[in-house]
């Protein structure tokens, strides 16, 4: 088995992977997103060049680098974890939100406006406090929490002057009142592996912003709700980020296709590189449909 | 491919401070314990440190 492994830095997930990779007896082939040139118009060449890999396992750092990789090889028959459509789905907040709630998955009530008249609009239809994100970004990147008008339409105007044009496509999301965590799980192909709690004072619990993770039980409830929202958005190897509201139960929030797991093998006990590089390989023989039912 | 590691004490280019790096592999991202600045490792032979891009609107998980 070949598989090439397209990143843009290597960290901890990286080597993580590459040491499971290895010790599964598969070649491996890192391709550095930096130094890429994809001939699109060069006809069976290109395909060609990556037809020897079985599978590329993508963790690019870009999300712009990785939706354009993936699309120019699975157009070839590439096969790639994830999927173009998982990373063009969870890429886009917007679009997962749209993925999850047409597919019944119970998720905070969103909406989205066109222009700060409609964004503030709204904002006074969901009652404030509200959570305003742009729809690409990750890591709790420029998230803000709106607690009144005023506040509204500061970060509005703000928006309009300085944001590209990304930022005046406005998400906004009722804020839910969490237990002073959340709940990150990891579901690879149709079984959720293992869960976190992350745990912050602060209202963002990402563990890039200081949340800390403790082991979340997987259950039932959890893994089919999981299982369900990874379907939504495609399958693959998924990271879901699950809010608790006190009167509705789970609410799925967000999905990540290139995951970080870095913290979270040592709290759940679970080896989460392994399981992704096996559902790679996986995917590799038997294609993507089988490595997901 | 097999993955070379390597491990060396380099110096840091923003502070100048020594940075040890142990079974680490080129690309590879690095925190001197100095400054705090991430570091990537552009080359094993000889040690090649430099400063880390910076985080940019796309990046994430």
């Amino acid at each position: 088995m070949r598989v090439g492994i397209l990143y843009s830095r290597v960290r901890a997930e990286e080597k993580l992977l590459f040491e499971e990779f290895t010790q599964r007896g598969a070649e491996f082939d890192l391709l550095d997103d930096r130094k890429l040139i994809f001939d699109i118009t060069g006809g069976e060449e290109l395909t060609a060049r990556y037809e020897e890999y079985d599978v590329i396992v993508e963790r690019c750092i870009h999300h712009g680098r990785a939706l354009v990789s993936l699309r120019i090889l699975n157009d070839r028959g590439i096969p790639t974890v994830n999927s173009v459509q998982v990373a063009d789905v969870c890429g886009d907040k917007l679009q997962t939100t749209s993925a999850l709630t047409a597919a019944g998955i119970p998720s905070p009530r969103t909406l989205v406006a066109f222009t700060t008249d409609g964004a503030l609009e709204a904002m006074e239809e969901l009652g404030y406090p509200v959570v305003m994100k742009p729809s690409v970004g990750s890591w709790g990147r420029l998230l803000s929490k709106l607690n009144d008008r005023e506040a509204a339409e500061t970060v509005l105007e703000h928006k309009e002057v300085l944001g590209t044009y990304h930022h005046s496509i406005f998400y906004i999301q009722e804020y839910i009142e969490k237990p002073g965590r959340d709940i990150r799980a990891f579901t690879i192909g149709s079984e959720t592996v293992c869960a976190i709690y992350r745990d912050s004072a602060h209202w963002i619990t990402n563990t890039a912003r200081g949340g800390q993770a403790s082991v979340c039980p997987v259950t039932p409830e959890l893994n089919d709700l999981c299982v369900r929202a990874a379907r939504a958005v495609g399958g693959g190897c998924v990271a879901i980020d699950v809010l608790e509201d006190p009167d509705r139960g789970f609410l799925v929030n967000e999905v990540n296709y290139t995951m970080e797991f870095r913290n979270s093998v040592q709290p759940t006990g679970v080896n989460i590189p392994g399981r992704i590089a096996d559902f790679a390989l996986q995917v590799g023989r038997d294609g993507w449909e089988a490595a997901n039912r | 491919m097999t993955v070379r590691t390597i491990t060396a004490i380099a110096e840091c280019p923003e502070c100048f401070g020594e940075v040890a790096l142990r079974d680490v592999m080129e690309n590879e991202i690095v925190q001197c314990s100095e400054c705090g600045v991430d570091l990537e490792v552009l080359g094993l032979d000889p040690v090649a440190l430099e400063l880390a891009p910076e985080e940019d609107e796309d990046w994430g998980e």
